[in-house]
């Protein structure tokens, strides 16, 4: 262990992700001796949505559906070793999670726990009321819709690490950036400056690292013959240590699958970035232009580099709408011939849902040959030369305004199993409701973060 | 007498991860080997990979140089069809477009090749 380093682990990089991966950090974490937290990043663009549905349906429920999973095999330990782990499993609900917390801190026979929320966040009734600016060239939407299912401002680190200075075991949080996760413990430990941006950039960075989990340590990467991963169903989620100036080595627990080297840890830097040299965080404006990587053993990468510049005076806001309904049908075509036949039921399903509802945007494939590559006009599909023997599955999607149109369209691919080519099988029907998102910017004081401790019984 | 050149697809000498954020993509295209930041800073650029996702509607690309990481970062408009929210496509995301971005060719010695394949084996597990 380098001296005077911080240990943060990532247990979860989205909320279906592996409920087991945490185990074996927090056992690195505890054998490493050095001072550590661990975190759960479970929240995607829409998954809020999905969640305010929950809570609807169940005032008690709006948190992420797997938290009792995720934290059963760690609590007692994180809490034993004075590990705080933080999460934005919150979601719509967090003091729901933190009851459900307390709950099953009691099942496993902890006591004295503390759980702290952070709220404010949730903007959906007070949006009306704020100063909205448009998002990048996004046109503004009218706020004052009624179909708005979740509202949500990305909040920073600060409001996290008050809740740690609370003498938090676990911090509850709804929408934050997913940095702010790592970010937070670190200026809680180090007593960082929150306009101190170089540092404050180099914890944006190490969150950045770990927020998608197993993809800074060989998952989203192994391409055979390639870029080899050993032992993929038991990656170990990663783990950064930090030093106090921000120095980061990216590691993983000993004994676990997946890899860490100067691929991953590049593959993860550039994740989602669009200008390396302004990625703006409710924490800094962090410059990715002077990072670099290198090798600091085995499973150990070292990077350094990150700048920080102002954070910007404004916080994104995303915004969930009823999106109308999508359905799906598919069926499979196999053997010598296969791939003519499924272009021929392709066509004909389609023919006959355009004929029924003119207005539809209708989308086919042939899964096998080409599809996910292709556009919406299947340009490559058409020079796609077949060969003669093929297993391969037609999909035809549509996007409806009703759930009943999703669901008459997509039953045109079951009439194939009469009306259509030879030898169709393994028809699959999916009607799912879609959430549509948007986003925008509110001034930063239109925002006020709240931090609490929530006892069992506290609403 | 320099050496003949050879077409290869991109992903001879590089790797790559795509990421989303609405209709937007990024596609990270990253040399094995440092001697291919050189040839993919002259012949991938943003108008080549823009060719390359032109079925899919492919709107503005901009293309971005990371010399200290050796590294690319390729910002692709409209290539989502909507993106998550609308795309009828299985894959809203975009997240295998990487491997589309892959398959641009490039002209390279074969030392290219071969330095790329190297620091491939190099860390084999």
């Amino acid at each position: 262990m380098a001296q005077g380093t911080f240990h943060v682990g990532n247990a979860a990089g989205f909320a279906t992700d592996r409920v087991d991966a945490g185990a074996p950090v927090v056992k690195a974490l505890i054998e490493s001796g050095a001072p550590a937290a661990l975190f759960y990043e479970t929240l995607a663009e829409r998954t809020l949505a999905y969640a305010q549905r929950n809570k609807m349906r169940d005032p008690d429920k709006g948190y992420t559906p797997d938290l009792e999973r995720f934290l059963a095999p760690v609590l007692a330990d994180c809490v034993a070793h004075k590990i705080p782990i933080l999460g934005n499993f919150g979601a719509a609900n967090p003091a729901g999670a933190a009851r459900a917390i307390h709950r099953l801190a009691r099942e496993l026979g902890i006591e004295d726990i503390k759980v702290a929320v952070v709220e404010g966040d949730d903007v959906r009734e007070g949006l009306r009321a704020m100063q909205v600016q448009a998002w990048e060239e996004e046109p503004l939407f009218d706020v004052g819709r009624h179909d708005i299912v979740a509202a949500n401002a990305y909040l920073g680190a600060r409001p996290i690490a008050d809740a740690l200075a609370l003498g938090a075991d676990v911090v509850v949080t709804g929408r934050v950036t997913d940095s702010a996760l790592a970010l937070a413990p670190l200026l809680h430990h180090f007593g960082w400056d929150d306009h101190d941006w170089d540092r404050v950039a180099a914890g944006v960075l190490t969150g950045h690292l770990l927020e998608c989990g197993a993809q800074a340590t060989g998952g989203y990467f192994a391409d055979p013959g390639y870029k080899d991963v050993p032992d993929m169903a038991d990656i170990g989620y990663p783990i950064a240590e930090v030093s106090g100036d921000g120095d980061i080595v990216l590691t993983k627990p000993a004994g676990t699958g997946g890899r860490v080297d100067s691929r991953t840890v590049k593959e993860q830097i550039l994740y989602e970035i669009h200008d390396p040299a302004n990625y703006l965080t409710p924490d800094v404006t962090l410059d990715l232009m002077q990072v670099s990587v290198s090798d600091a053993g085995f499973d150990r990468v070292a990077v350094a580099g990150a700048k920080g510049r102002p954070a910007p005076e404004t916080l994104k806001v995303t915004i969930s709408f009823e999106g109308g309904w999508l359905g799906e049908g598919e069926i499979s075509y196999a053997g010598p011939g296969a791939a003519a036949r499924a272009r021929l039921a392709a066509q004909t399903a389609k023919q006959r849902v355009e004929r029924e509802f003119p207005d539809l945007t209708v989308r086919t494939d042939v899964l096998g040959l080409v599809s996910v590559l292709d556009g919406d006009g299947a340009g490559l599909a058409q020079s796609h030369t077949d060969t003669d023997w093929q297993d391969v599955r037609v999909r035809l999607a549509v996007n409806a305004e009703d759930e009943t149109t999703a669901a008459r369209a997509a039953r045109e691919v079951e009439t194939l199993y009469c009306a259509g080519p030879a030898g169709g099988a393994g028809v699959r029907l999916n009607v799912s409701p879609r959430i549509k998102t948007a986003s925008c910017l509110i001034p930063r004081e239109a925002i006020q973060p709240r931090v609490r401790l929530v006892g069992p019984d506290d609403v | 007498m320099s050496d003949p050149l050879i077409e290869v697809p991109l992903r001879e000498i590089a790797h790559g991860r795509t990421g989303d954020k609405g209709d937007r993509s990024n596609v990270s295209v990253i040399p094995y080997a440092e001697d291919g930041f050189a040839v993919i800073a002259e012949q991938v650029t943003a108008a080549r990979m823009r060719d390359a996702f032109a079925h899919r509607g492919a709107g503005k690309v901009v293309r971005y140089d990371l010399p200290v990481l050796g590294a690319f970062n390729f910002v692709l408009d409209d290539v989502l069809q909507g993106g998550v929210n609308g795309s009828l496509n299985l894959d809203g995301h975009g997240k295998s477009l990487s491997f589309l971005a892959l398959s641009v060719s490039v002209k390279v010695p074969q030392s290219v090749v071969d330095n790329a394949r190297a620091a491939r084996n190099g860390d084999k597990r």
